[in-house]
């Protein structure tokens, strides 16, 4: 499992790469909150691209970071195109509350129109 | 006592045309380790890439579930049983560990014993949503079984085509 992080304004990129199970979760987490508590990030996307595989483990994860984001009023968004785990987003409601893109290009576009208004 | 719930699965019925068991200590590491072998199991069926991850999935969750609500990481073995059918799998996961004191509350969407851990409380309904048929069995203090049932609807349609073709 690896998660790099990129940043464009006050949005934090968090591409995960590998398989976002319970094994690799306590990992992903550490790595994700020390990048968080940088007081320039405001907003999130999860690049799923890269990830071969995600259990409920991840929306875990994911609801996790939504809770504390929202806090202080940031955005936060997913992209993903692999359908196994589009389906995971989907059932657990995670789609309701976050929005989904099929790229992080997509995803950092529209965060930027809507954090420049 | 022998907490049971309504569940309806086992295929019992046929005979499987292959099985496989497996016994591996409740590390984490394990997880991806159970969903391979159960995946590349149920590969000499040829079911879609779909319903291979239908399984990849509820086995990562069922396997989940043992290291850390039924061992509490502490050391155990789990066993996972996988009985092959021509048009289906039945798997079974089960630990000796702490057990389910309410099986229907515990397989409520968002219910979950571990909130501070970030557990989402979905596992119980990524296993109905992605199999077919879900059986939970449970004794405080004595383990849980989780059998799980999917059948490859994948096969039948190629059966389909095939016969359409001629
Ligand atoms: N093998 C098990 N042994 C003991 N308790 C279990 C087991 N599997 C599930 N549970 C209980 O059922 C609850 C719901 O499980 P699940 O839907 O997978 O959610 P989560 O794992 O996110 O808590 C768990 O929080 C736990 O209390
Ligand atoms: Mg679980």
């Amino acid at each position: 499992m690896q998660v790099k992080f990129s940043n464009k304004g006050n949005i934090l990129i968090v591409r995960l790469i590998g398989e976002l199970d319970h094994h690799a979760s306590d990992y992903v987490r550490r790595k994700i909150d020390g990048e968080m508590i940088k007081p320039t990030t405001k907003n999130i996307i999860f690049d799923l691209s890269n990830l071969s595989f995600m259990d409920s483990s991840g929306i875990g994860i994911i609801m996790g970071r939504y809770r504390a984001i929202s806090r202080i009023n940031g955005q936060i968004a997913v992209a993903c195109s692999n359908a196994q785990i589009l389906k995971l987003l989907e059932m657990s409601g995670i789609s309701k509350v976050i929005q989904i893109f099929s790229d992080a290009d997509k995803a950092v576009k529209s965060m930027l129109g809507v954090t420049k208004k | 006592m022998m907490a049971k719930d309504n569940g309806t699965a086992s295929a019992g019925k046929k005979k499987p045309i292959n099985e496989m068991t497996l016994i591996f200590p409740a590390l984490s590491r394990n997880e991806s380790f159970a969903r391979v072998v159960a995946a590349s199991f149920i590969s000499q069926l040829d079911p879609s890439i779909e319903e291979l991850a239908d399984v990849r999935t509820a086995v990562s969750e069922a396997v989940t579930n043992a290291i850390i609500h039924g061992y509490e990481d502490k050391a155990g073995n789990i066993k996972m049983i996988c009985l092959l059918y021509d048009d289906s799998v039945e798997i079974t996961v089960i630990d000796e560990g702490k057990g389910i004191e309410n099986i229907e509350l515990a397989r409520q969407p968002l219910y979950t014993s571990k909130p501070d851990m970030e557990r989402s409380g979905m596992g119980f309904t990524v296993m109905e949503t992605f199999m077919d048929e879900v059986k939970v069995e449970s004794e405080v203090g004595k383990g849980t079984k989780v059998t799980m049932l999917k059948y490859f609807k994948s096969l039948k349609d190629k059966e389909r085509r095939a016969k359409n073709d001629k």
